[in-house]
């Protein structure tokens, strides 16, 4: 189970950086498909962004699932908001609406 | 430990009973699937709420005894004749 501290280490972090994926390797080397498609949006939309590789910490990858309440990674957080997994950030790539939320938050140039 | 689409779709519809739902077995290794769910429970809810559902009708299993679950969710169209507004000219 996740500790206090893990989560509000989790919580530091997507407080501090705009956009945060946590995902497993690194964006160079995604050790997963689905990681691996996230980053590929990401940097096709040219957004800066920092990840987490949970694979580095057990505490971090347990405790990602807890503080989000959901079970799998990928997880996108911009401005402390959790926004999906690859299936919803993919739809929502698709659609129009990752980049109109970019572009609210002023990540994005409108 | 892996899962058949049949139990899967068991899962989902003992908790979402109202759900219409498609699964595919993508590697066929009974461990990477596709689901789409389409219910009128998700209406006023979000994405991210609609998907927590699903997961939750799974009981802890994906991420564990499952590795990969694609999911696509969404709320069945509107029955046409409850929309149309009739106009008198």
């Amino acid at each position: 189970m996740a500790d206090q501290a893990t989560l509000d280490l989790i919580q530091a972090y997507i407080t501090e950086n705009s956009v945060v994926l946590y995902m497993k390797g690194t964006a160079e080397m995604p050790q997963c498909g689905f990681s691996s498609i996230v980053v590929q949006l990401l940097t096709e939309l040219e957004v800066p962004f920092k990840i987490v590789n949970v694979l580095n910490d057990p505490n971090i990858r347990n405790g990602i699932k807890k503080f989000s309440n959901w079970p799998t990674i990928p997880q996108l957080y911009i401005m402390g908001e959790f926004v999906g997994g690859c299936d919803i950030v993919k739809e929502m790539y698709q659609n129009g609406e990752l980049q109109a939320l970019l572009k609210s938050k002023q990540i994005l140039a409108a | 430990m892996a899962i058949t689409a049949s139990e899967i779709k068991k899962f989902i519809q003992a908790a979402i009973p109202d759900a219409t739902l498609t699964i595919e077995d993508l590697a066929g290794d009974g461990d990477h699937y596709a689901v789409h769910v389409i219910s009128p429970a998700f209406a006023s809810k979000s994405r991210i709420q609609q998907h927590q559902m699903v997961y939750e009708a799974l009981g802890g299993r994906v991420g564990e005894q499952l590795h990969a679950l694609s999911i696509k969710t969404s709320v069945p169209p509107v029955t046409p004749s409850l929309t149309i507004v009739e106009s008198e000219s």
